[in-house]
Parts: structure tokens; sequence; C-alpha cells
């Protein structure tokens, strides 16, 4: 028997559609003792994410007189990937703590909470290509959940180039076999990109279509995040 | 155009209404189009959409009352936490008057306090004072933490709640506007009332909240379900209209005609906007004022001043009290005579003194009078000034 799933592109390793992502979940709400906290999952992706604050800031020099900060931290347990990784900060999780930051500051409205600090820290407790932008995802969440004034809900998803077509949310395989990877992340009301990377080598055309895929990507994980939010409040 | 409907969970930038709304508190509009910026209920209205937050942190303002810890005692001040992303601070001169006295030996770090945020400045630095009823220090009991948006709920209106369980538990029970609570009884009595504040907490969204927590308390403590009353049809009532705990009904129909008429006065959206904030927060303040004060006036400054007999500065307290107090509302101060028979001279004289502020302010007296309810609407006008 012979089923035609998508259209003419042909079916990836692990047996998606071009345009089909791993399987997603997200709870909002899962420590006790955080301001806000979510963890998500997205194929063998772990994440927890946990919010603090706002709450008084020790470091005196990142303080601004006019609004809030934020402070974002990611971590990789040692035990998140195949072979051991060497714990604490290193070079790539020092980016992606910048980069998340980055991300999430345009949508926050701290203006209320001058002299104050945000922080936010990613746990990534097992990884399987796209964290940074699962990472994105669930931080968002547990901001929200945290109970933090936000323009709209920032949210994280990566396409790229595998076997010269145009794939979205890319595994850890096709990521390290792949010829390019764009992971973006965005406000989905208005459309806003709050970060946009781009690694390996794509036409403009390509990098049009990737753009595309991902932020219909972006729309429809958004859609989960605000599904995990009501399903925490509603529950009770 | 709207989207959503009274009560609804909303998530921070949904569009909640389009064009003829008007975005109030926990809103915000980009390009004529409201949305909300909180993870919360929606509330309507009028025309005007707010959301009320589910989980916030505690904000101080001038003139709320809050329980803090001391956690740093320095030359001429404490350091207090007050459960807020600022720290307050209490200064020597606020407790001694003059008088210089060695600092930890009057409050000591983990003293717990009942205080009043005297100023909040622009750099958020938060000036604590104990000038006023029950101030001081709290001796043993426990506290419980709950959100500070829930603490309206907590008190219920007119303090239905907090009066209902102080009853039924016999506890001694102080409320702050920071989301601490102390509570001081039987240790039995001490873990139930803990297990219901948190879960008023937790259900502070739904409705019936009260009826549900007498009868959980009727069962705790009875062991059985409280007798059908007569009188237990006026609060149900009561509760019906109250059941997002968050708003005053009551208030209600006053801020529309008020709304209305600075609509017609020709005044900024912006002006009626501040004003309903100011009505709404400070009604949360007179109800707990309504229920905190009779209960703390014997017990808890007596124990203060137990502690610092040989204070001089204390002496002022009551002085200052009576300024304090001649400023709020006189309905309160009828009761209090009533229940405080020490003190009857100086309230005469606070009535004397009220009723020159009243002839002072006699416009905002009358204006708050048109409400014609029990509203706590009067102290705003008379305390504040709108």
């Amino acid at each position: 028997m012979f089923f035609i799933i998508s259209n003419d592109k042909e079916l990836r390793v692990d047996g998606r559609a071009y345009d089909e992502f791993r399987p997603i979940k997200i709870e909002a709400g899962v420590l006790k003792r955080a301001d806000g906290s979510a963890y998500l999952e997205v194929g063998g992706n772990k994440i927890l994410a946990s919010v603090y604050g706002p709450r008084e800031s020790y470091i005196r020099r990142l303080l601004k007189p006019n609004t809030g900060v934020i402070r974002v931290r990611y971590n990789m347990a040692p035990f998140s990937v195949d072979d051991r990784k060497r714990p604490g900060p290193d070079r790539r999780s020092t980016e992606i703590s910048k980069i998340a930051a980055d991300a999430l500051r345009p949508a926050l409205m701290l203006e209320s909470f001058p002299r104050s600090m945000v922080d936010v820290s990613i746990e990534v407790i097992e990884a399987e290509g796209g964290t940074r932008c699962a990472g994105i995802t669930a931080a968002a969440v547990a901001l929200a959940d945290a109970g933090i004034p936000m323009k709209d809900i920032v949210v994280g998803c990566a396409a790229g180039k595998v076997n010269d077509q145009v794939v979205l949310d890319l595994s850890e395989k096709e990521d390290k076999e792949g010829q390019a990877d764009v992971p973006i992340a965005m406000m989905p009301r208005t459309g806003e990109i709050t970060l946009l990377q781009a690694d390996g080598n794509l036409t403009e055309e390509e990098f049009e279509e990737a753009l595309d895929l991902t932020m219909e990507g972006c729309r429809k994980i958004s859609q989960l995040q605000h599904e995990a939010l009501k399903a925490r409040y509603s529950s009770e | 155009m709207i989207y959503v409907n009274e009560k609804d969970l909303v998530v921070p930038g949904e569009l909640l209404a389009e064009d003829d709304y008007y975005s109030g508190r926990g809103t915000f509009e980009d390009d004529g189009k409201i949305c909300s910026k909180l993870l919360g209920l929606v509330s309507l209205r009028n025309k005007k959409i707010s959301v009320i937050p589910l989980k916030s942190k505690y904000l101080p303002k001038k003139g709320d009352v809050v329980i803090g810890k001391i956690d740093d005692v320095r030359f001429s001040m404490w350091g207090v936490d007050i459960n807020s992303p600022y720290s307050g601070i209490l200064p020597a001169s606020e407790v001694f008057g003059r008088e210089k006295k060695e600092l930890s030996r009057v409050f000591d770090i983990g003293d717990v306090l009942f205080l009043r945020i005297v100023d909040v400045d622009e750099v958020k630095k938060v000036k604590l004072g104990l000038k006023g009823r029950g101030m001081g220090k709290f001796k043993g009991g426990v506290i419980v933490d709950i959100a500070p948006t829930k603490v309206p709920r907590l008190i219920g209106k007119k303090g239905s709640m907090i009066n209902m369980i102080k009853d039924k538990t016999g506890c001694k029970i102080v409320v702050g506007q920071n989301g601490l609570v102390w509570v001081k009884g039987n240790e039995d009595m001490e873990q139930i009332v803990k297990n219901v504040i948190k879960l008023i907490e937790k259900e502070a969204h739904t409705s019936g909240l009260t009826d549900r927590i007498k009868n959980k308390l009727c069962l705790l403590i009875d062991g059985e379900l409280p007798p059908e009353e007569e009188e237990e049809a006026e609060p149900e009532v009561e509760e019906e209209a109250f059941e997002d705990g968050l708003k005053k009904p009551e208030l209600q129909d006053f801020r529309e005609e008020v709304e209305k008429e600075l609509a017609e006065e020709g005044f900024l959206e912006d002006e009626a906007d501040d004003f309903e904030d100011i009505d709404d927060e400070d009604s949360d303040d007179e109800m707990f004022d309504d229920s905190e004060d009779e209960d703390t006036e014997d017990e808890d400054i007596e124990e203060f001043n137990d502690d610092s007999e040989d204070e001089e500065g204390f002496e002022d307290f009551d002085d200052e009290l009576e300024d304090e107090e001649s400023e709020e509302e006189d309905d309160e101060e009828a009761e209090d005579d009533k229940e405080d028979k020490s003190k009857k001279p100086k309230f005469l004289d606070t009535f004397e003194y009220i009723n020159e502020q009243k002839k002072k302010n006699k416009s905002s007296y009358d204006f708050s009078r048109a409400d014609n309810s029990k509203s706590p609407t009067l102290n705003i006008s008379q305390g504040r000034g709108i």
C-alpha cells in the first residue's frame, strides 16, 4: 500500500513531513518555590525554565533607574547529552544566555518595577537539537506564569536545510548533518522577530522559505503556550 | 469590538478589544487594539477593560500597612524585608523620637513587625513607621504568606471573611497588604487557619468561597456543618456580587456616575483612570482597617509597649495616633469609641477635630456622600483628598 503524506517533498529521517514538528508538550507552574516556571518537551529535549522576581538586585551596577532588568542563565546538565558534558558555563551556554535575554527583553514591560531584576534560568535536562528555541519558548511561559507584565509571549522555533530541502524544527541529527540552521524567536501577535541567527549556507529564496516556515511554526507553538498557561489555572 | 468576556482567563499579549473600549490596569494599547499584559482575569466596567493579575509582587504604596521582618540593623535605622522587590527602612527616629538608643536592643534581626509605609520615594526607597494603631513587634504566632493580589479576598467584603475565621478559630489574625498574614492562637487552630488561608489563596477566583470556607471551618472545629440560619441568606447575596473577590461592586454605581460626570465635564480619560485607581486600591486599605484595628489594638500595642516601656519616645505615640485617626472616617471612629473605653476622653477631642476637618473639606465630604452607602469612599476623600 502507498500513502501520499504531503506533497512532492520527501519525508525526513524520522518520518516527519518538511513542515512538521517533533511532538511538543508544555506545562506551566511546575516548580513550587519559583515565582514562575515551565517545563517543555519537544522531541528528545527536556527543558525546565524558572523565573525569580522582580526582586531586589544584589548587583548594583546592573540596575536601571527607569525599568527592571532581565538576566538569563542557560545551563546544560552534564547528563543532558550522550557524551558527558563538562559542568559549568562554557562559550556556547554563555552565548545562548545572552541571546535568550535579548530575545525575551523586547516583550517585557518592567517599567513599573524600576531598580529590580528578573532572573530566568533555563535548565536543559535532556538535549536533542533546538534547545535554544525550546529554552526561549519555555522561559516565556515561565515569565507569564510569574505574573510579569509582557507585550506578548515570545516563542522560538528553528528551520534549516537538510538534503537541499528546507525543513522545520531540526532534530539533533538533522542539525549535525544538515546544511543550515536558522533559529528565530518572535512575538506572534505583531510578528516582530526578536532573535534571528543563521548558520550554514542558504540561498536567498531558501532563507525566505525558512523564515516563512518558522514564523508559521511559531504561531502554532504559541497556541500551545497559551493552552499551557490556561490549563494551569482552569484545573484548580 | 470585544473578544473576551468578564472573568475570562487571558495571557499576556492576548487581544481583548478594539475601537470604542478603554484600556484599564493590566492592559496596554497598541495601534488601537487593547491587549492584556498579564496573566489574569478580565474585568469589564462600562467600556473599560482591566486585567486582574493572578500573581504579582507587592509594590509598596504610601499609607499601606505591611508585615516586615528585620534583616539588618545599622547605626540609625533598621533594614526591613517587606516581601517586595524593594526592601524597607525603619529609621530610628520613627521609633525613639530624638533619643539615641542602641537599636538592636529594641528590634533585632529576625523580629517581625507590623508597620505602616510612611513614604515611597522616586528611587523606590521605602520608609516605614510605627505610628498607628497596633503597630509594633509580634510575639509568637506564625506567618502565612499569600499572593498580595489575594489579600482583598482574604479580608472579604467589609472584613466578612477574616472576621468569620477569627470568630470560628479564636485566633488573632493580622493581614499585611504585602501578602503576609500573622496568626496567633491555639496551636491546632493556628494550623487550621494557615490551611484555610492557603485554601482561600488557591480558590480566590472561584465563587461562593466564603460559604464554603465557613462550612469547612465548622467541619474542622465543631465536627458538623453549621445550622442553616436566616442570617446566612444575606452574606450569600453579598458574596455573589463580590465573587471575583478583587473588586468592590458597591463602588461601581458611584464610580460610573463619577466617570460619567468627569466625561461630561470634559476631563481627559487619563484623569478618570487615576481616579479609579485611587478609589480601587484605597478601598482595600479601608477593608483592611475595618478588620484589623479592633483586633490588634489591645494586645499588640501593649506587647510593644512592654517591650520598651523605658523608651520616652513612645509617649508621643498616643498623640500622633490621634492625629492620624482624625483623618479617618467618622463611622470608624464611632465604632472605635464604643470599643475603647479607656481612650474615651481623647476620642471626644478627636471628634471635634474631625468636625473641624469636615468643615474645612466640606466639598470633598459631600462629594463622597453622594454615594450614600457605607462604602469606604468616604474615607478616601477625607483622608487623602482626590
